[in-house]
């Protein structure tokens, strides 16, 4: 099948110097971090009359989007990096959400033996195995990392020995968040099936509703974010990323120079899928419920369209996408709801016909040519 | 004999009192009763009107399972037809009185009303009438009007008629003193093969309070014996049934994943749109509906036929529509096709959710695929499915036809084969893109026309087969039909013989389960593209 | 080339100027504003764009008698997809930004769970006008559908007696979830103690959005033959149509083996052939068929209003339980505003108690002083060919909601507030 791995792959100018970031760039991100890091403390300090107050619900929705924000530079190490286009990320993002809500779970319970409220309801009797430890936060915060990472490991160990790529994987990573939403859906799983899990009180000892706890929340998500991004950029410009980039570009050539990219792409699937759970985990508590629907095809596909939106290969690009993307839906599912759908369809296919680079390649193109129309 | 003797006496008493009240009108308080406000009130005249034998209560009865029927206080009998017709009479009339009340019905009368419309059906002309009759009789054996059921059987020659009357009157031997005919019985209805009897013939094993059985050694015999009979048709059944029901829905992820096979293997496009378009083909049989149910009523039967045509080349032309504005333009990223096709399935859903409503429509079966075919003792195996897998390997066929024997089908595979060589030696690459494009959606459509007759057509009726056609086409591989054939099939079946066991949950995850597995062995999937081609 | 970058900017600057900007609420002192949070996509969209179409209907009809409180009602409709945390954001921002005095809305459990924790911690007021589960009892939230007891039991009661068909064997048949999950535990211990045993019950469930029958329909099949058995679907609303289509292919008819099915109405049975579904039951405390009145004028208003909107299909619409459950709490909330005197949450919740309404149901409702559901009667009625029920069984009246149901252990004691 030629047509699949033929030559014609557009090549983004910049994975020939990744130079991550110009001094430019660090001053930007120091100043768009440094605002919304302000931005719960005009929450908790201003009076709500004042024209500065930051209402409640913005700091909700904006962690919300921090999360999302994560997830997406997760994804886009394996796929602007490595070029692996995952549509399963979304089983890494809930699987990490899952781990924690279960001690959310614990934690709601005044008694901690006690069972939670939906496994009485199914008649069990005592705590299922998978279960035990998880009232004890750091465990549960291990398994927020370990569980998609171990998920991820074994099957990219197996995926990436069998040397399955493009649109074969992709489909793959489908049918696996396909058929763990089926799994977790069934209330005899013990993950609480349709309902999931919801109704948190506390989290280490904090009202989860308070608004300093909501303000934790919101600078916890915001610190992983900018760590994440530290992290992607060490990566990304060590000598493992001009590897990654190496598989992305040309895999069999690369195979033929000595190395072997398996070993490289189960790393950075690995990681990327550990960041994706993070995200996860600091989004439940945040949103206040996780169901299976967040395993659902169509999240993961809605992943991937935040990084292609933003730009994928780049690091800020799907953060900027992920921002985008997610306020355009909270803004048209209250201002036209009947035509969400539209725009959402719309903007996929903008995007992807009209700007492979997505919002930062723009942005990038417009500088070049203001520079260069300067010189 | 001397039994045979008293029923045949009964029979003439019945006969004369039948001809003695041919001539005289309905009860009018008979019919009032069938307006009684107690249930037990209306199950007694409908009882009482089937047992009287008389012409005029048989009309009414079979008025009754027909439409609507109003009673006035006066006793007239009306059906609610167009245009309403007095039932004694016969004769059309302007409207119904307003002074007459509707009869209620409700499971418990209708049944009754089957039971005793079905004495009178097994007199009628239709063989598949009278088998009818017998077999509702069957769940309703009644001793004392066995003797009805025997005049049926002297009159009928029909060999299946006479069978499932001797069935019918098995049941209600089952109870007769006479042993021979009990025992007769019991064979009969262990040669049967049906399930429903085994409650009656276990009956015969039960043991009463003190230890001892109600019925002697031979007829316990005889039970026993049937009711093996009986275990081992019906495990003979089961399998059959399974394995059918696998094929049934192999046939259907056939063709929903037939399109989607040929697009991936020719351009190598995941269209994510592909059950979008088998949601317009839905929608196209829905509209043929509708038009011939306007402008030609007779014929609603056989929208059908105009359905599949029609459907084809609506979704072919989405199709082709489709490859031209979006898909031309992303040509070698198969990863952001796979996106923008995404993002022309959410438009499409939300355009069929604004034109036609957020609400499923209704699409009929047409008669001659409604109800099913009786294989064997229980198993019965719905007209609709056979027609489809029936179709489903029409279409195979049809496609086989065209991609080797004809010239455009040597392009498509030329170029699935190799693309690059194929445009060196002159195929015009482009324009059979749009064509295999479009061919692929046609075929989408027929799949949605199948899909129509099965469940819902709604505007997510793409999203519950995007998945399955994917995993066929991943498992089937890529540039054999023959692929994608046995993929559908075989997935069908597996997950049919997993669920009795285990759920239809657990079913399909094991399927996933088992791709994934599959496809670390053979990446390809079962058909793996043949030729040097040079892989990253 | 230049006009595709300019193109590409404009369109990028929009998407970025319009997400930015977020539309500030401004509640004006003499409108009064009332929340709709109903799935308008996705899956749940078939069921719950009538539900808005209603509530906006309803608001129109306040609106044109003169408002609540001399002030008019201001509709704010927003659309949470079918997303579970979209539902909880939307709420927050019905209550926290648009500042609405109480919001109508949710149908799925899942929905109502995600937003009960906003609803508690900002002290809004929630109608739930769905049938659900029950074993929940929350301060802000009214519920205006049926609890198990107002529906799932007596439909079970009449199958059991003989003008049901006296039912021996039975199958629960359900969409895995917890409405179902609940009802058939309520339904299991109501059998028990009536005399049906463990093995005459079959549990049966399937996943969301499954389609192929066959094989279910043939274990039925094979069940019924033990005795006469009836089904009690709780098969999520559509799907309930390829069930109904397998059992009539199979030849097993409504006299023989019954289904009574508690999500499917109205306005489900708009999408299917009802020919071969005659004589299978549902049981709600609403019918369109209902000859009384105050439902005919409810109908016929509900036809014009849909005419008037040009909703699609508006000539075969249709009415439906959860419709008129959404009618009688718009306007039992009006009526409680009017007698507190204000909008303050507290305060209607106070004078929420004891309200009654007169229902197109055909009976005067009443909202129960310490349990926030409603008294429903019941009606069980037959599918007829024109896609409306025939009422075959109904409640002598109203009947008061159990929300702890008492075949559910641990429920001893638990009562109202």
């Amino acid at each position: 099948m030629t047509s699949l791995t033929s030559t014609a792959v557009v090549v983004p100018p910049h994975s020939r110097t990744p130079v991550l970031f110009k001094p430019g760039a660090w001053l930007a991100i120091s100043l768009v971090v440094g605002v919304f890091a302000v931005l719960p403390l005009l929450n908790l300090w201003l009076p709500v009359e004042h024209p500065w107050h930051v209402a409640q619900h913005t700091i909700s929705l904006l962690g919300k989007f921090i999360c999302f924000a994560l997830a997406a530079l997760a994804l886009d190490l394996v796929w602007g990096y490595a070029g692996i286009l995952s549509l399963g990320h979304g089983l890494f993002f809930a699987l990490g959400g899952y781990a924690h809500g279960m001690y959310l779970m614990r934690a709601a319970n005044p008694a901690p033996g006690q069972l939670p409220e939906f496994m009485v309801f199914l008649s069990m009797t005592e705590i299922p195995w998978f279960w035990t430890f998880t009232e004890y936060p750091l465990y549960s915060w291990m398994l927020v990392l370990l569980a998609p990472g171990l998920v991820a490991f074994i099957f990219g160990y197996f995926a990436f020995k069998s040397r399955i790529t493009g649109v074969y994987f992709s489909i793959i990573t489908q049918a696996l968040t396909y058929a763990a939403m089926l799994l977790f859906f069934r209330n005899e799983t013990g993950f609480g099936g349709n309902n999931g899990f919801t109704g948190f009180k506390w989290i280490l000892g904090f009202d989860i509703t308070s608004p300093q706890t909501r303000a934790g929340l919101y600078w916890a998500s915001l610190l992983a974010l900018l760590g994440a991004l530290l992290v992607g950029r060490w990566i990304t410009t060590s000598k493992l990323g001009r590897v990654l980039m190496a598989v992305r570009d040309g895999e069999g050539r690369l195979r033929f120079l000595g190395y072997e990219p398996a070993g490289f792409k189960l790393f950075v699937w690995t990681v990327s899928a550990m960041l994706c759970g993070l995200a996860g985990a600091l989004y439940v508590p945040q949103v206040g419920i996780i169901n299976p629907s967040e395993m659902s095809p169509a999240n993961s596909i809605e992943m991937v369209v935040w990084v292609a939106t933003g730009g994928r290969g780049t690091l800020i690009g799907p953060i900027v996408g992920a921002g985008t993307v997610n306020g355009l839906k909270t803004w048209f599912t209250s201002t036209f709801p009947e035509y969400w759908l539209y725009a959402l369809g719309l903007l996929f296919v903008l995007v992807t016909v009209l700007l492979p680079q997505g919002i930062v390649g723009l942005v990038r193109k417009t500088l070049q040519r203001a520079r260069g129309a300067r010189t | 004999m001397g039994s045979r003797v008293l029923r045949w006496i009964c029979a003439c008493i019945w006969v004369w009192m039948a001809s003695a009240h041919a001539t005289t009108s309905l009860d009018p308080e008979l019919a009032k009763q069938l307006t009684a406000s107690q249930i037990s009130q209306r199950l007694g005249a409908i009882e009482t009107m089937g047992q009287s034998g008389s012409p005029q209560a048989a009309k009414v009865l079979e008025a009754l399972t027909l439409a609507n029927v109003f009673v006035t206080p006066q006793g007239r009998v009306f059906l609610d037809s167009k245009p309403p017709i007095d039932v004694l009479t016969g004769e059309p009339v302007a409207q119904i009185p307003e002074a007459a009340e509707r009869v209620r019905l409700n499971n418990r009368l209708r049944g009754a009303l089957q039971t005793e419309v079905a004495y009178a059906l097994l007199f009628a002309e239709r063989p598949d009438t009278q088998i009818q009759a017998a077999r509702q009789l069957q769940s309703r054996p009644d001793a004392t009007r066995v003797f009805i059921l025997q005049r049926a059987l002297d009159a009928s020659s029909n060999t299946e008629v006479r069978d499932a009357i001797a069935v019918s009157m098995a049941i209600a031997s089952l109870q007769s003193d006479d042993l021979a005919m009990k025992l007769d019985a019991i064979e009969q209805l262990g040669d049967s093969g049906r399930g429903q009897f085994k409650v009656a013939l276990q009956a015969l094993l039960a043991q009463s309070d003190n230890g001892t059985f109600d019925q002697p050694p031979s007829v316990r015999d005889a039970t026993a014996l049937a009711l093996e009979k009986i275990e081992r048709q019906q495990t003979i059944q089961t399998w059959l049934g399974n394995l059918f029901f696998g094929l049934s829905m192999g046939s259907v992820l056939l063709l929903a994943a037939l399109g989607l096979a040929i697009i991936f293997g020719l351009m190598g496009v995941i269209n994510m749109a592909h059950g979008e378009l088998l949601m317009i083909g839905a929608y196209s049989t829905y509209l043929v509906q509708s038009a011939v149910q306007a402008w030609w009523p007779a014929g609603i039967d056989f929208y059908i036929l105009f359905a599949i045509p029609v459907a084809f080349v609506v979704t072919a032309c989405v199709g082709m529509v489709l490859e031209k504005t979006v898909i031309r333009w992303l040509y070698g990223r198969p990863l952001e096709t796979l996106l923008a096709t995404w993002g022309v399935s959410l438009i499409l859903i939300q355009a069929v959710r604004s034109i036609f409503g957020a609400q499923n429509v209704e699409v009929a079966n047409p008669n001659w695929m409604s109800g099913g075919w009786q294989v064997m003792g229980d198993l019965v195996v719905s007209y609709n499915r056979i027609y489809i897998f029936f179709f489903a390997l029409f279409v195979v066929a049809v496609l086989w036809l065209a991609l080797n024997h004809t010239r455009i089908g040597l392009f498509m595979r030329a170029i699935t084969q190799n693309r690059r060589m194929a445009n060196c030696v002159g195929v015009p690459t482009e324009r059979v893109d749009m064509f295999a494009f479009g061919l692929g959606a046609g075929i989408a459509g027929l799949g949605g026309v199948a899909l129509s007759q099965l469940g819902n057509v709604g505007p997510d009726l793409g999203r519950t087969y995007i998945v399955d056609s994917f995993m066929v086409v991943v498992l089937g591989g890529v540039g054999q039909l023959a692929g994608t054939v046995i993929a559908a099939l075989s997935l069908g079946t597996i997950n049919k013989l997993i669920e009795p066991m285990s759920g239809a949950v657990i079913a399909k995850i094991a399927i996933l389960v088992f791709i994934i597995l599959f496809i670390q062995k053979r990446p390809q999937g079962i058909f793996a593209p043949k030729g040097r081609s040079a892989e990253a | 080339m230049k006009r595709r970058m300019i193109l590409k900017q404009l369109t990028v600057a929009t998407a970025l100027a319009i997400s930015g900007w977020m539309p500030q609420a401004v509640a004006a002192d003499d409108t009064i504003k009332v929340g709709v949070l109903h799935s308008l996509s996705g899956t749940m969209a078939i069921s719950e764009t009538t539900l808005k179409d209603v509530a906006l209907m309803t608001i129109d009809e306040i609106n044109a008698n003169g408002g609540v409180l001399g002030k008019m009602l201001e509709p704010v409709v927003v659309d949470p997809a079918s997303d579970w945390p979209l539902f909880a954001e939307k709420a927050r921002e019905l209550l926290a930004k648009e500042k609405v005095a109480v919001v109508f809305g949710c149908w799925t459990s899942v929905s109502r769970k995600s937003v009960l924790p906003v609803f508690e911690e900002l002290n809004g007021l929630l109608f739930y006008p769905v049938q659900y589960e029950g074993e929940e009892l929350e301060m802000n939230v009214f519920y205006t559908g049926a609890a198990p007891n107002q529906q799932a039991i007596p439909a079970v009661e009449y199958l059991l007696s003989e003008d049901g068909g006296g039912a021996k064997r039975f199958v629960l048949l359900g969409t895995d979830y917890v409405y179902p999950r609940t009802t058939n535990k309520i339904l299991r211990a109501f059998l028990n103690q009536k005399g049906i045993t463990d093995e005459n019950i079959e549990e049966i469930y399937t996943p969301f959005g499954h389609a192929d029958y066959q094989t279910i329909v043939a274990n039925i099949k094979k069940f019924s033959q033990g005795g006469k058995t009836a089904v009690v679907s709780t098969i999520n609303g559509d799907s309930n149509v390829p069930f109904y289509k397998e059992l009539g292919n199979a030849g097993l008819k409504a006299t023989d083996v019954p289904v009574v099915a508690f999500s499917v109405g109205e306005e489900e049975l708009r999408g299917v052939d009802t020919d071969p579904l005659l004589g299978h039951l549902a049981a709600w405390n609403y019918f369109e068929s209902l000859d009384n009145p105050v439902n005919k004028e409810f109908v016929a208003k509900w036809k014009a209003y849909a005419k008037a909107q040009n909703i699609p299909n508006y000539e075969t619409a249709v009415t439906n339980d959860p419709m008129e459950a959404t009618y009688i709490g718009i306007n039992m909330w009006k009526q409680a505003v009017e007698q507190a005197g204000t909008t303050d949450v507290d305060k209607v919740i106070d004078a929420m108690g004891g309200q009654t309404f007169e229902a197109p149901d055909g009976y005067t409702v009443k909202m129960d002083e310490t349990n926030h559901h409603l008294h429903k009667p019941v009606y069980i009625g037959e599918i007829q060919p024109n896609g409306q029920f025939d009422v075959v069984w109904q409640t002598e009246g109203p009947i008061r909601a159990q929300p702890w149901s008492p075949f559910i252990e641990g429920n001893e004691g638990k009562q109202g507030m």
